[in-house]
């Protein structure tokens, strides 16, 4: 592709995605996001268990612990809605990075099982009695949607707070995987793939595998407690129950979904998981969740790289 | 005192299904270095067949054998069916097979057999018949039940040629097939092990927390975390693990956290444990080389 | 008469195609080498005739077809294979490899007592048959395989490289008794090596590989005494 053909892709591309929001109703706008905000943590769990290869079965926690940062931040102290999305992230990061420091040593079917004790758990602790004046018990808390700063209307469509949501969550978004992409395709993401890969050599190599290893972890919980945060915005209410063990699940296959190691592929995870069970139920109304489990298995079998791995086939045939 | 000990014998009876399930889990590990997320919703649908034998007038023991062998056909067929076609696909691919499993059965149990709780009968008398001051009769006859499984599948592997060739297909597949083995029905041989054990641990389970299609979710997590305290190869490790598992919970849920917490205190406990030993209490750790 | 009789036989590795119309012979009770410098091919066509690798061409095992067969049904007609790095259950105690090696054998009483010959072969392997496998070291595991793959009571027994990692010592103990096995025990073997002169020494027939083809092919001795082929191919 030329230049002046990517570039003007890029344009349209752009117009394209501002334009979007006016050209639904407000409650597709909230759908699309929550796929955005999706697309999000499940990049924050490919950088681990995709390009780290740590598998995380407890994303969920991280999840909730930004959303209930965020949130706690919003109604204690009063707090700008946007201030509180690096806060999550920075304190995910640092209870990222100590979850990192017991990883070193599991490996395998021992992290999953001890990440998934996290995402069984984390209900549990939210509903905890002497913490309830902050996090809300089990009734949880309500927020406000952040208003839009300036009026707007176009297609015949104002600027709702869901609206100027999605352009908060598009700019934080497209940040993200900017720094993802550069983060992982450098040097970094070289250590990164080279501990997977063959951690003795590595190490053996000078690759400091501590510091890599939980940095990973803490980088990729941020992503996901951002995540978390934006979606507390974006729904404006959150419970204990409102992030169980299946959100994690969610998550994992949200990744395994797009393709491992995949960037973009975390848009299709998104979409997978977000519109997939509506689809089922719309298939089947008394068994719903077997249509999504079909739906599972045809993709392990005949996409087992993820949806990414399928346009990347494509992309190779053209070259060829 | 007397409630102390209680606590414990409860947690024993419970801790032997516990075990049960670990084993089940650490069976297919063995043999696949799987994990097998559905082995909970599949012992459900067993337990679920067994009751609808029951209900047609079957007596139990005759259902309860009709029930284990069925679940080691199917668990056989699941494994030729849905798993033989990711055998060399990553990990993570395995992993969603085995989550697609794990909510088509769930899936199907809520649609054949609806989601009403559903009371399953117990083959033992109500009064234990060894220390019934602490032990009820299905206490005292799921542990006997779960030691019976757990010895039979010990000796198995100990002892049989056919053990040890599904013991070495799982550390080897390659060399194994140098030696014979056929290698793909050893896996599936594993996969019918655990289907059969994890039908006893719901046949022994559901008596106590009622049958719904959702009965399994909580025990299988113990299941896996009584598998990996033993270390994840080690049978005898896993019913340990489970026994273990068991007391810890009901001390823990009596004395100090208060039941709200106390899944998440015994999680917590393990994960502990894990990062001293990373490879459970007994388990051994394999060498690799570079 | 023949016992092994490859034609055209073309072996890849995903889309890598890495060996080239092979066609090499051995007969009953002879011992044949193949030689050839690293990524010739050798390894690879021990596993072409075990079928662990694609191939195409025509394989025959005395007087049947076994190119398109299982591997563990290519072993029931008696071809045992030692494989690079010893291919040991390292996490099986040393007795427990040794069963497996008799696993489609029906006989009970006989494999014992082949065990017992075993150990007597190899006295070591005696005093450590409780240990796990993975712990013994690199020239036990090689008498490990090998004993192993004996108690097939194979026909052709298959060696990759068993000089490889192996203080030379040990090395020479080793191929004495694979002498002694072709010998007493009367089992014909297909020999890959990297290392000529020993190979050439035990071998009668050889032949040599470069980059999945087979460029020379003769009598040990014959090979042996040319000099010029030697410094060519051989490098001494």
């Amino acid at each position: 592709m030329s230049a002046l053909t990517k570039n003007l892709s890029l344009l349209v591309g752009a117009i394209a995605l501002c334009a979007l929001p006016f050209l639904v109703e407000d409650f597709r706008v909230f759908q699309i996001n929550l796929v955005l905000i999706y697309a999000i943590a499940i990049l924050g769990l490919n950088i681990l268990t995709g390009f780290g290869g740590q598998i995380s079965l407890g994303h969920g926690a991280f999840y909730a612990v930004g959303a209930y940062t965020s949130a706690i931040l919003i109604t204690q102290l009063g707090m700008s809605s946007y201030l509180t999305l690096p806060i999550a992230g920075l304190v995910c990061f640092l209870l990222g990075v100590l979850m990192g420091f017991p990883a070193l040593r599991l490996a395998g079917h021992y992290l999953a099982l001890a990440t998934f004790a996290l995402a069984i758990a984390t209900p549990q602790l939210l509903k905890y009695k002497p913490i309830e004046h902050y996090t809300g018990g089990v009734q949880g808390l309500v927020l406000e949607k952040p208003m839009p700063p300036f009026e707007l209307t176009i297609f015949g469509n104002e600027l709702s707070e869901d609206r100027w949501l999605y352009f908060v969550i598009l700019i934080v978004g497209i940040f993200l995987f900017w720094i993802a992409n550069n983060l992982l395709s450098g040097r970094v993401g070289r250590a990164i793939v080279a501990i997977r890969d063959q951690p003795t050599a590595a190490a053996a190599l000078g690759v400091n595998l501590t510091f890599i290893k939980t940095a990973t972890f803490g980088l990729s919980a941020a992503y996901t407690g951002i995540a978390g945060a934006l979606s507390a915005l974006a729904v404006a209410y959150i419970a204990p129950d409102s992030f169980p063990s299946f959100l994690s699940i969610s998550l994992l296959v949200g990744v395994v979904v797009g393709g491992l190691g995949s960037i973009p592929g975390a848009i299709f995870g998104a979409l997978f998981i977000q519109f997939v069970p509506n689809v089922a139920d719309q298939i089947s109304k008394s068994a719903p969740w077997a249509v999504y489990g079909a739906m599972l298995l045809a993709l392990a079998y005949a996409a087992p790289n993820g949806v990414m791995g399928i346009v990347n086939k494509f992309i190779k045939r053209r070259q060829t | 005192m007397d409630s102390f000990i209680l606590q414990v014998t409860t947690g024993l009876a419970n801790g032997g299904i516990y075990a049960a399930v670990g084993l089940a889990l650490v069976m297919i590990h063995q043999s696949t270095h799987h994990i097998n997320f559905a082995q909970g919703e599949m012992a459900t649908f067993s337990t679920f067949i067994c009751w609808a034998l029951i209900q047609r007038g079957v007596p139990y023991w005759v259902a309860f054998v009709i029930t284990m062998v069925v679940s080691f056909v199917a668990g056989v067929l699941i494994q030729r069916i849905f798993l033989k076609p990711v055998e060399k696909a990553p990990i993570l691919t395995n992993v969603i097979v085995f989550i697609g499993l794990l909510v088509i059965f769930n899936a199907f149990a809520g649609w054949i057999f609806e989601h009403t709780i559903k009371a399953f009968p117990s083959p033992f008398p109500v009064e234990g018949m060894f220390l019934p001051q602490y032990f009820s009769g299905h206490q005292i006859g799921s542990i006997a039940v779960t030691l019976v499984v757990l010895i039979s599948v010990f000796c198995f592997f100990r002892f049989t040629p056919l053990g040890l060739a599904m013991r070495a297909a799982a550390f080897n597949p390659d060399s194994a097939r140098l030696v014979g083995i056929r290698v793909s029905w050893m896996l599936a041989l594993g996969w019918g092990m655990a289907a059969l054990i994890g039908a006893v641990a719901g046949m022994m389970i559901a008596p106590i927390v009622f049958l719904d299609p959702n009965m399994m979710a909580g025990i299988l997590l113990y299941g896996f975390a009584a598998a990996l305290l033993g270390g994840i190869d080690n049978p005898w490790g896993a019913v340990l693990g489970g026994i273990i598992l068991g007391v810890l919970e009901n001390i823990l849920g009596a004395y100090v956290i208060g039941s709200d917490l106390k899944l998440t205190m015994a999680l917590i406990l393990i994960v502990s444990i894990l990062i001293f030993r990373p490879y459970g209490l007994f388990g051994k750790p394999i060498f690799s080389r570079v | 008469m023949k016992l092994l009789d490859v034609a055209n036989l073309n072996a890849w590795y995903g889309p890598n195609q890495v060996l080239f119309d092979l066609n090499f012979e051995l007969k009953v009770g002879g011992i044949t080498t193949i030689l050839g410098a690293n990524g010739a091919g050798k390894t690879t066509t021990l596993r072409a005739v075990c079928q662990m690798v694609q191939t195409s061409g025509s394989i025959t095992f005395v007087d049947k077809r076994i190119d398109g067969k299982l591997t563990e049904d290519i072993v029931r007609v008696g071809i045992a294979h030692v494989p690079d790095g010893r291919g040991t259950f390292t996490a099986l105690t040393v007795e427990e490899n040794m069963k497996l090696g008799a696993y489609t054998r029906k006989d009970r009483h006989e494999v014992q007592a082949d065990i017992e010959r075993m150990y007597g072969r190899f006295p070591r392997l005696k005093e450590r048959y409780r240990q796990q496998a993975g712990t013994l070291s690199g020239g036990e595991q090689q008498m490990l395989a090998i004993s192993r793959a004996l108690m097939l009571r194979p026909r052709l027994l298959l060696l990759d490289e068993p000089s490889f990692g192996l203080a030379p010592l040990v090395v020479k103990e080793i191929f004495e008794i694979m002498r002694e096995i072709s010998r007493v025990d009367q089992v014909s073997m297909l020999l890959v090596e990297q290392n000529a002169t020993l190979a050439l020494n035990l071998a009668d027939h050889a032949y040599l590989l470069e980059t999945g083809k087979i460029v020379l092919s003769g009598s040990s001795a014959d090979i042996k005494a040319d000099e010029s082929i030697r410094r060519v191919y051989l490098g001494y």
